[in-house]
């Protein structure tokens, strides 16, 4: 086997070291009867070549080169070149959680780095080093603000991502962790009056996503007030991490999570994804995950190492914050690389370039259908009803190598032909007036 | 200080670098955008009081200036492609690089999760494909490949448990665990709304079945055990482990961390595991990426079956390869899409450059490996359990700390002599611990090379212990004020 770098005399020799006449000896301590003594029922080992020949076909089986209209928790940006060039040195890639920051400082500064730039977008405090996705980051960002205000129960926008929606549900269930959904308005923002019924004395906290799940902008100032004046902690969630190129960051929030796949992760068919947890100081005591820190060396020298690990599992065991140990960290360092690529003034001119898209999309499907959630300010998704069913349109457009938007009946019924559509820089004029001219047929 | 010892490593230079906003001036760009070609939209009027000012302090550098830092950074890293990496229980093994050219083929990279099933059967035919391999490597029925890692494995895996107790009418109040056990299986039984008890272990390192047997009872939904364990001792009692808690109605759950030590050689599901979870960034040879992303597939028998997270990939009559949503039992969903897709593709390309020759070829030199080191440093260093060892071996520090050097002081040094440090002071069961796992992707002269660098600094620790406890003294920062960093937290850079 090409990766095992032994001979069998190397085998023979350390065996006989040991003291032992073969393998099997070593196996002696798993009972006989459990032994397997037949080959395992897996592809035969295959040479490099049928390897990448065998994921090529499979590759050539998915829809590849298409133009994409979907959005929804996964955004098909742009990847510079150098993001790859990068994270594949070995030294990123291969190297194991910093523990030992001596031999660590590349991973523990990027990471940092990290934490600085997601602090510099959100308008948080302090930012973790990453959680597994924007989806279970939502769940703990819910179970961390019960740990801050002690008390039980989450309000929950209807207009989060449904899957986010569903991972919450999942994570409090054991918790006596209550979720409430409230509702949204025509203009495609969070029902207040109806936010208004739901908070209790025992709501810990209040979840919107802005850009909501439909792609409008929420009034993040106005729904924090509320939450504070009933004594629960804002949390926002955001599925599309570009969008604070151009949008004023949920600075009210108390807790925000984001997933970062936007910034330069590929869609991989929905992950590894990263996503992050960013707070107010005086909440990071209750974060949950990895946290990377500045300190200084023996000799006065600036040093970066993994800190506040008592929050965490391995040395709170069932009182730590979270039980998460591994978490995405090439990923984020992935969207670092691609933060630092386009910076301060790349992000915003590539965020209103997303804008400039969505917005003459939207406006060409006016034409043909009719754009819900009017008069209220979108970035890169919008939602067209119809009058023939999404699914109908989407099957018209595969064979034009376009996927369409995504069709909201099976978490949204009430909307009936509807669906979310993305458009973002990689789509061109000319697909969009592609999609458009399906729509309307 | 003195290298004399040293065979493995050479000092070099390395380059100094600041944080990338140090670098940073406006008016610098690292990229440039294609003209647009549609019509321009004020952003500010568009989105109103929505709009945001400016971005801050993000940076503003160029192309040039970012592919010197981050390579620059990379070089500060220790790193599996520079030589071993001996953390036990994480199975630091060989990351082949097939694995990230065919994870990175347009027509997987690019695929959107909610694309179509009909123009996504490439990306569910690897699904699929994975899913029953680690079906037939591990003995189970079932499987899951949402969860992220292996704590979100653990996760998902105890919610089946406490979802099928449920069914039959009481979830149960407790999970046992093996005072070996990792930070994360506690804390998952705690998510999971379950009361921790500890469970000792014997005189041999093993499970003590007397404890258990007295401890189980009608409260006990299951008990998690790793196994081997983090000791690297398979539970030779498996069978009866297993069938005390079966009598009682509870469930074993089996950690997976440590399957490099059984694939293709035993099968949890032949010994009574009922469900468990697998790391695909260990036993599967995904990249650790300097701490994630993992993959943490649960694997169980049929009678979790129905309480799997939604979607399953199942194969459909027409031969096609589709989600099953329509599954009223399920905990729900524990990450949005598929879990770590990318993370299959890997885990696949692994299993197929393997074939069954191969894993099996793989645990046994994994195995080989670590009694190697057992043999040659026993002695050297206590060996505080006795019982065969698998593919990790743990000793302990008692020898060395009579001249007042730790566990952590002889792994700092290991450092000086070019390895990264073994896994410092867990299992907890062991006072002092030093837990090593060579992996089978160390060859005989690394082994030897390691070994070697351990009993010199055995030797060290006689003559000049002060050299041990100030290690290691050949790395760019030297040891780090971690006290000071928790006092004071600062978690970012500002201007
Ligand atoms: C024995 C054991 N269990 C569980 C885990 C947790 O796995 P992960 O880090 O993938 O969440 C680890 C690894 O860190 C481990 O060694």
């Amino acid at each position: 086997m090409r990766y095992l770098p032994k001979s069998p005399a190397d085998r023979a020799h350390m065996l006989r070291e040991i003291g032992y006449k073969s393998i099997d000896e070593l196996f002696a301590p798993i009972p006989a009867e459990y032994r397997l003594t037949r080959d395992l029922k897996v592809p035969r080992q295959m040479a490099e070549s049928e390897i990448i020949d065998f994921f090529r076909a499979c590759a050539e089986d998915n829809a590849s080169g298409y133009a994409v209209f979907l959005g929804a928790g996964a955004y098909h940006h742009y990847r510079p070149v150098v993001i790859d060039s990068l994270i594949s040195r070995g030294e990123f890639l291969t190297a194991y959680t910093p523990y030992q920051p001596e031999i660590s400082q590349g991973t523990l500064q990027a990471i940092f780095e990290f934490q600085t730039m997601i602090c510099e977008l959100t308008g948080m405090e302090v930012a973790n080093a990453s959680m597994y996705d924007g989806s279970t980051g939502s769940a703990e960002a819910l179970m961390m603000a019960v740990r801050v205000t002690g008390r039980k129960g989450a309000v929950v926008a209807r207009t989060v991502h449904p899957e986010y929606r569903e991972v919450m549900l999942t994570y409090t269930q054991h918790q006596g962790l209550p979720i409430t959904e409230f509702g949204y308005l025509e203009n495609g923002r969070v029902d207040m009056a109806d936010l208004e019924k739901k908070i209790t004395a025992d709501t810990a906290c209040v979840m919107i996503q802005s850009p909501n799940f439909f792609g409008t902008i929420e009034d993040v100032a106005a729904v924090a007030d509320l939450a504070h004046s009933k004594g629960a902690l804002l949390v926002v969630s955001i599925s599309e991490a570009l969008s604070l190129g151009v949008v004023k960051p949920p600075t009210e929030a108390d807790i925000v999570s984001m997933e970062s796949q936007s910034f330069g992760v590929p869609l991989g068919f929905g992950g590894p994804y990263a996503g992050v947890m960013a707070t107010k100081e005086k909440f990071v005591r209750q974060m949950p995950g990895r946290l990377v820190g500045e300190t200084k060396d023996s000799n006065g020298k600036r040093g970066f190492v993994l800190t506040l690990s008592t929050r965490e599992q391995h040395i709170r065991r069932e009182k730590a914050t979270s039980n998460i140990c591994t978490n995405q960290a090439l990923i984020a360092t992935m969207a670092t690389i691609y933060m630092t690529v386009y910076g301060r003034e790349g992000i915003k001119e590539l965020a209103q370039q997303n804008l400039a898209k969505a917005t003459y999309a939207a406006n060409e499907f006016a034409k043909k259908g009719k754009i819900l959630f009017q008069g209220t300010p979108r970035f890169n998704e919008f939602v067209v009803q119809t009058k023939q069913d999404p699914h109908d349109i989407n099957n018209r457009l595969l064979e034009k190598k376009t996927i369409g938007g995504y069709p909201l009946k099976r978490f949204y019924p009430e909307l009936g032909n509807a669906a979310l559509w993305c458009c973002t820089e990689l789509n061109s004029k000319e697909q969009i007036d592609t999609a458009v001219q399906a729509v309307g047929q | 200080m003195s290298d004399k010892y040293i065979k493995k490593a050479t000092r070099h230079v390395n380059q100094n670098e600041d944080l990338i906003f140090e670098r940073s001036s406006p008016g610098k760009k690292g990229y440039r955008l294609p003209p647009l070609d549609v019509p321009e939209v004020d952003y500010k009027q568009a989105l109103g009081q929505a709009a945001r000012a400016d971005l801050g302090n993000m940076p503003e550098v160029s192309e040039m200036e970012i592919i010197r830092h981050f390579t620059r950074l990379s070089t500060w890293n220790y790193a599996i492609d520079l030589g071993m990496y001996p953390l036990g229980s994480c199975t630091m093994k060989y990351n082949a690089r097939v694995n990230e050219v065919v994870a990175r083929l347009q027509g997987l990279a690019e695929a959107h999760p909610w694309q179509p099933e009909k123009v996504s059967q490439g990306a569910l035919r690897i699904m699929k494909i994975l899913a029953d391999c680690l079906l037939d490597i591990t003995g189970m029925d079932a499987i899951t490949l949402q969860p992220a890692a292996g704590a979100h494995g653990e996760m998902t895996g105890i919610m089946l448990i406490h979802a099928l107790l449920k069914s039959k009418g009481n979830p149960r109040k407790k999970i046992l665990i093996p005072d070996s056990a990792h930070g994360t299986n506690p804390a998952t039984a705690a998510i999971c709304g379950y009361a921790v008890e500890n469970l000792k272990s014997n005189a041999q390192g093993m499970v003590d079945i007397n404890a258990l047997a007295s401890q189980m009872n009608e409260d006990v939904a299951g008990l998690m055990l790793t196994n081997p364990n983090t000791l690297g001792i398979f539970e030779q009692e498996i069978h009866k482990i297993a069938a005390i808690l079966h009598d009682k109605g509870g469930l074993l759950y089996m950690d997976g961390a440590n399957m490099n030590a059984l694939v293709g050689k035993t099968r949890p599901g032949d010994f009574g595991v009922d469900v468990m979870h697998l790391n695909l960034h260990k036993t599967f040879s995904t990249p650790h990426g300097g701490g994630g992303p993992g993959s943490g597939p649960v694997a169980c028998k049929k009678a979790l079956e129905p309480f799997l997270p939604k979607p399953v990939v199942m194969s459909k009559p027409d031969g096609t390869v589709g989600l099953d949503y329509d599954r009223p039992q399920s905990v729900g969903r524990v990450r949005m899409f598929f879990g770590n897709f990318g993370m299959h593709v890997r885990a696949l390309a692994y299993i197929m450059a393997n074939g069954p020759d191969g894993l099996r070829q793989t645990t046994e030199d994994a195995v080989l490996n670590a009694n190697y080191i057992r043999k040659k440093l026993d002695g050297t260093y206590e060996l505080p359990y006795k019982s065969a060892s698998m593919h990790e071996v743990v000793f302990s520090d008692h020898l060395q700390s009579e001249k007042g050097v730790k566990t952590g002081d002889v792994a700092k040094r290991l450092i000086d002599y070019g390895f990264h440090p073994y896994t410092v002071s867990f299992p907890l069961v062991v006072h002092g611990a030093l837990m090593i796992e060579p992996t089978e992707s160390e060859s005989l002269d690394e082994l030897d090379l390691f070994i070697d660098a351990m009993q010199s600094i055995a030797r060290e620790v006689n003559e000049d212990p002060e050299l041990v406890k100030t290690a290691p003294h050949s790395t760019r920062v030297s040891r780090l004020d971690e006290t000071a960093a928790a006092r004071k937290p600062v978690l970012r850079w500002k201007p």
